[in-house]
């Protein structure tokens, strides 16, 4: 897919909680296509700890406006610097990168779309994919505390949703391993994004009951277009870039302890 | 519109511009965002004699104006590129040269002796000078004797440009640049990464893998423009200068400072258009300064 450098500009930022903001961004170009679960390399100036773009999940696609959605959780400079900007400002954004989810072949086909903390960002754009396309699917997202649960809205607006709390305050007490959809599984399909601990949990279950399953991984990037090799993973076929070779991996590829 | 045909020893390039090695990937990574034939040259990806899987994960860390990078040299050997990498890239309109590395004296002359043979390879970049791999590739460029031995065995097998990128980790960056002008190199590129080291104070761990590894990015531009200069003055072939540069603006201080070309490195991962874009910005300065020809500001500085 042919990549772009864009300059986007904001159209409405929504704070979700103190931690989290999602910002809708529109070009004055139509936007290219976009798969679920690829990124967009943002740069951030002003500031020389922000030396490196950031790579950022896309969450959704409005065609219809033209529109661009980004979840951003404000972990360092970079992001805390772009939850301070405001409708109006333009983001310069390197976009699309990285490859997307499998579509499952059967429409029949159970799936379960795992998401933890910021992590629920690709698997919205996913599920609304696979919602066009005639799939059921069931969302289970996990957060320490209600506050945390992002977008729960609009999920719900496209499947069946399911929810776990650290403490409680929200669905099922415990994390999403935890969850009590997990017992008596028969899914066919897993898909997650979430911390490392909880996507390397939901391979171990997927693992041992024989479910298809992949995970979006975000390693700390350089370039985002494979030529620096720095966010690399360990997998059977020896250190493969996450920026172009993922961020999805099918868990049977990656060399991860489960 | 000014002439920028600039020579660099055996090689004839269309503008002083070219992409260092390690941070332009074979080129075809950035042919999306730019025009390649618009660029010099294009250095691809250190490679070395068999397949190196490099350092593990987390090899990056973002430092003030910079980053600091421990790849440890991953490629998949000269005999992969030949196969895969030389075919999609011989018939660029631009000259492509490959950055060889290697731990052992043989491995570098292996290496370079099979490059000789590719017909539209003119140059090869020896690098004597990464920081990341343990059992070589740095020593060979930190002592005079160790420079002089890899030079003079890799000059004796391979007949085009020889261009030796050299290490800023040293004492006196002109002696070793002397060393390696008298055994062979066509020109000398110059600066690689310097030596550095990330901390997290929160894990009170490293952050890089390795613990330590090479800063880039304008933090270390104005030790690249000290070198360059240093290093000009000091031989008679040519000099490439890189360290930093994000504009044409910087491209034209090394310029002024001594080198005959320059190279953009860290700067293609910030804006991937923008080596093109230097070479646009190199022209306007000679057009508004009214110089006729590129070669006019090499070593201009006024004192």
């Amino acid at each position: 897919m042919k990549k772009f450098i864009l300059d986007l500009k904001i159209t409405q930022k929504v704070q979700l909680n103190k931690q989290n903001v999602l910002l809708k961004l529109t070009s004055k170009d139509l936007l290219p296509e976009i798969l679920p679960g690829q990124f967009a390399e943002i740069r951030v100036d002003g500031s020389p700890a922000t030396f490196l773009r950031r790579p950022i999940s896309i969450n959704f696609i409005d065609s219809a406006r033209n529109e661009l959605w980004l979840l951003v959780q404000i972990v360092g400079e970079g992001t805390k610097h772009m939850a301070e900007m405001n409708p109006g400002d333009l983001l310069n954004a390197i976009l699309p990168l990285g490859n997307t989810f499998t579509i499952p072949s059967d429409k029949n086909a159970k799936i379960v779309l795992i998401g933890g903390g910021v992590g629920v960002a690709p698997l919205y754009m996913l599920g609304e994919k696979l919602k066009k396309l005639g799939y059921k699917c069931i969302f289970l997202l996990g957060a320490r505390s209600r506050s945390d649960l992002l977008l729960l809205n609009e999920f719900e607006k496209i499947g069946q949703v399911h929810t776990t709390t650290e403490d409680g305050s929200h669905g099922e007490k415990g994390y999403v391993t935890q969850h009590s959809l997990l017992f008596n599984s028969d899914f066919d399909y897993i898909y997650t994004c979430g911390p490392t601990p909880m996507m390397k949990a939901v391979a171990s279950y997927a693992a041992k009951n024989n479910i298809f399953c992949e995970v979006s991984l975000e390693n700390m990037m350089g370039c985002g277009i494979g030529a620096c090799l720095c966010c690399v993973t360990d997998t059977t076929e020896g250190n493969l870039c996450v920026c172009t070779e993922g961020p999805v991996f099918n868990i049977t590829k990656l060399k991860w302890q489960i | 519109m000014a002439n920028l045909i600039t020579k660099l020893g055996r090689l004839q390039m269309k503008n002083p511009v070219m992409t260092a090695s390690g941070t332009f990937g074979y080129g075809t990574e950035y042919s999306d965002f730019m025009d390649l034939s618009r660029i010099g040259c294009i250095i691809v990806k250190g490679t070395t004699l068999r397949e190196r899987q490099g350092n593990q994960y987390p090899r990056m860390a973002e430092t003030a104006s910079g980053m600091l990078n421990a790849v440890g040299l991953q490629n998949k050997g000269v005999n992969y590129f030949i196969e895969h990498i030389y075919p999609t890239i011989k018939d660029l309109d631009t000259n492509v040269i490959v950055n060889v590395s290697g731990s052992e004296i043989d491995d570098y002359v292996k290496t370079a002796e099979i490059i000789n043979e590719l017909d539209k390879i003119p140059g090869i970049e020896l690098n004597i000078s990464c920081p990341n791999v343990k059992e070589g590739g740095m020593a060979f460029g930190v002592s005079c004797a160790a420079a002089a031995k890899v030079v003079s065995a890799v000059r004796k097998v391979y007949d085009k440009e020889l261009m030796v990128k050299l290490s800023p980790n040293v004492t006196d960056i002109a002696e070793i640049a002397k060393a390696v002008e008298d055994t062979g190199a066509d020109s000398i590129s110059l600066i690689n990464t310097l030596l550095g080291m990330a901390v997290n104070a929160k894990t009170r761990k490293p952050i890089l893998s390795t613990i330590t590894g090479g800063l880039s990015g304008p933090a270390v531009k104005p030790i690249a423009l000290r070198m360059v200069w240093q290093v000009a003055h000091a031989v008679k072939v040519p000099v490439v200068g890189l360290g930093g540069i994000m504009n044409a603006t910087d491209a034209i201080e090394f310029m002024l400072a001594g080198a005959t070309a320059i190279q953009v490195g860290t700067a293609n991962f910030i804006n991937p258009a923008i080596s093109e874009k230097i070479v646009e910005g190199i022209n306007d300065y000679l057009d508004t300064n009214n110089f006729s020809s590129v070669a006019e500001i090499i070593g201009a500085l006024e004192i």
